[in-house]
């Protein structure tokens, strides 16, 4: 136990300032939270589900759960149920295959719901385009609010477009 | 050729894999897989080709590694009867990979034990086959019904729990089907191919020049793996030796790629048995490392930095010294953690005898890399065929013997230790001279390979070059074909909550898998 707490200490809190990458995001935290707490009541509950992807936007979503930037802190959070989900964070070209999926977890939220579309394949198929085993983007399939490109996408980036899609 | 008695005309590949290539009949075909069995070889890769455009036949292609290196057996099946001898029976690693191919080409392995559907749910229907050259690829097809035949578990108490596609976290989809007893699994049924993207056939829209970035999207989390895999393959076919420097920048993002899937994985299983901590911990490392190699390869996961010729961007001098300085910290560090898990009661009590691979059941189902090297199977390429720059690094190859999930952690720690010594040995001896060169022009036909050791295993890239330097058929081979069904053996007799742990210990791509 002891190494561990000396550990701990060590590190101290490494949270970054929200969103500091670029100017233009850089948004205070309580603005943000208050901005959730605003639209949702008290936080925002992510479902996320890969359509096909590469896997490469999931490590970068798990990064994005890392305590550099803290977005439990914002009020942000991950659920396990679709049935408490705000927001539908998709990533992948959505694979014919998990199409049917795709739109139970969708139909299973609560109105009213945010999809997030995320990476070059959640906007357009990406490198795999559109063919006999892709729908060729999340738009395809559900009504997006917000697409983040990147492949994949940075962290900060994803959650810019979490922020972009509660804000508008 | 170390496959004696088979008569087999085969040449020998240039490039920097050890290949050798032979087209054979039926009979020796299916001799040629009890002969590698007997000589403790394994199989590599199954993949096919729609060849009745040049000779009226399909091709079917198995890629072996023996004693001497790589053996790719082309057997030619006849178009009016698309048949082959299974050989199955001999690996069953190739089960799954017999009834893909069947999905994909409508060749169909004669007296193999599984002929249900794999990768096909309803894309497409039965009677069409996406790899055959008249399927056309971009229809959109009605999805159809999808009955898949589960194996049923009877007895006294017996129940199933069906879990997935979506799991709760995040991570890719895939259906679990495990049958219980209580707690206990008595059995563990996959199906994968929920995310099959068309990867195969989609080659076919690329340039040889450009397939790397189709290739490095296999599997995002073996990116720089599967793009030099695809490098090496383009090279060999255009007869094309890289420049040293590039080879050895590309090592350097291959064994940076190893640490960082080890030191998120390493969090991930602490976090499994309840030591959030090691979350918290390793993946504070990792996303350092992930910044570094943005800074120093222009890309979190250094995608697209392999290219057919050399590499994307050379690697700037000033970057050496805080690449070498980051190998350090992370390695004191990661000691610390070390101590940490070991010293922990708790984890260990989790890690020891959980998800046990013993070896015997390792060499029977072809089990290798990462997890194979937990379980006694003592194969690394880096080791066994080093290429350059492999063959001037000495890697010191890791092997296990319990094939626990405390086993894997082990050999994880122990090869992040290995990785971080290469990085700083690259970074030292690091040649002068150019990155990359041009590509000269790919001649019709020309078949080329590549073999790399990723940080889960070994990774097959199988290229043939169409007209005007196009792709005409390349295949992308990712190691969890062989060790997805070796998990579903792993589970038995243990408890359902140990399963999540298990499973991370592996670390298994769908995606690389549904292809």
């Amino acid at each position: 136990m002891i190494p561990i707490i000396l550990q701990v200490l060590r590190t101290g809190i490494i949270s970054e300032p929200t969103p500091e990458a670029r100017e233009e995001w850089r948004v205070r935290s309580a603005q943000i939270q208050a901005e959730i707490v605003r639209l949702l009541g008290r936080a925002l509950v992510i479902r996320h589900v890969d359509a096909g992807s590469c896997n490469g936007c999931e490590l970068e979503i798990h990064a994005l759960n890392n305590p550099y930037y803290n977005i439990e802190g914002l009020g942000i959070r991950f659920a396990a149920s679709p049935r408490h989900a705000d927001m539908l964070l998709v990533t992948g070209p959505v694979s014919r295959h998990m199409e049917r999926a795709l739109r139970i977890v969708y139909e299973a939220m609560p109105d009213p719901k945010l999809v997030v579309a995320v990476g070059d394949c959640g906007r357009d198929g990406g490198v795999f385009g559109e063919s006999y085993a892709t729908c060729g983007g999340v738009s395809k399939v559900l009504p997006v609010d917000v697409v983040v490109p990147g492949c994949p996408p940075p962290p900060l980036d994803i959650l810019r477009g979490i922020l972009t899609a509660i804000a508008s | 050729m170390a496959l004696s008695g088979l008569n087999l005309d085969a040449r020998t590949l240039s490039g920097a894999a050890p290949v050798s290539l032979a087209r054979v009949d039926r009979s020796q075909w299916a001799r040629a897989a009890r002969v590698v069995r007997e000589g403790a070889g394994r199989i590599v890769a199954l993949w096919g080709s729609d060849n009745r455009d040049r000779n009226a036949t399909f091709s079917v292609y198995a890629a072996y590694a023996i004693r001497s290196g790589l053996v790719v057996l082309e057997l030619p099946v006849p178009a009016a009867a698309p048949a082959y001898p299974t050989i199955a029976e001999v690996f069953p690693g190739a089960l799954r990979m017999q009834r893909a191919l069947h999905d994909l080409l409508g060749v169909a392995a004669e007296g193999a034990s599984d002929r249900r559907q794999w990768l096909r749910h309803g894309a497409w229907r039965a009677d069409e086959f996406p790899l055959r050259r008249d399927f056309d690829a971009h229809a959109r097809r009605e999805n159809a019904p999808d009955n898949y035949p589960f194996v049923r578990v009877e007895g006294d108490g017996v129940h199933e729990i069906p879990v997935g596609p979506i799991h709760a976290g995040i991570i890719e989809p895939g259906h679990f089907r495990f049958s219980v007893v209580g707690e206990k699994v008595l059995r563990l049924e996959a199906r994968l191919g929920y995310t099959h993207k068309g990867i195969d056939r989609r080659f076919g829209d690329f340039e040889i020049a450009t397939g790397h970035r189709l290739a490095g999207r296999l599997s995002g989390d073996s990116t720089v793996a599967l793009a030099w895999a695809y490098a090496q393959a383009a090279e060999s076919l255009l007869g094309l030796e890289p420049p040293a420097r590039a080879v050895w920048i590309r090592a350097l993002m291959l064994e940076r790629e190893r640490v960082a899937n080890h030191l998120g994985d390493l969090g991930a299983l602490g976090n499994d048995a309840a030591l959030s901590f090691a979350l918290s911990q390793f993946m504070r490392l990792k996303e350092d490392w992930l910044r570094m190699s943005h800074t120093a390869f222009g890309h979190r996961f250094m995608m697209d930095g392999v290219v057919p010729g050399g590499v994307e961007a050379d690697l700037r001098d000033d970057m050496r010294e805080p690449l070498m300085r980051q190998a350090d910290s992370v390695e004191r560090e990661v000691r610390r953690f070390q101590d940490v898990f070991d010293e922990h009661s708790g984890l260990q009590d989790r890690f020891i005898t959980a998800g046990r691979v013993t070896q015997e059941l390792a060499r029977a189902l072809g089990l290798a890399g990462l997890a194979g090297r937990a379980s006694g199977q003592a194969f690394d390429l880096r080791c066994d065929f080093p290429w350059a720059p492999y063959d001037k690094l000495g890697v010191k190859k890791v092997v296990h013997t319990n094939g626990d999930v405390a086993a894997r952690v082990k050999v994880r720690f122990d090869e992040l230790y290995e990785a971080l010594r290469l990085v700083r040995e690259i970074l030292a001896g690091l040649p002068a001279g150019a990155a990359r060169v041009a590509l000269p022009y790919a001649a019709p036909g020309a078949m080329g390979f590549g073999w790399v050791e990723g940080w889960r295993g070994e990774t097959l890239v199988a290229l043939e070059a169409g007209e005007n330097n196009r792709i005409r058929r390349c295949h992308a081979h990712d190691p969890s074909w062989q060790a997805w069904p070796v998990l579903e053996h792993a589970v038995i007799g243990n408890i359902v909550p140990d399963f999540p742990l298990i499973n991370k210990s592996f670390n298994l791509s769908y995606s690389g898998e549904d292809c």
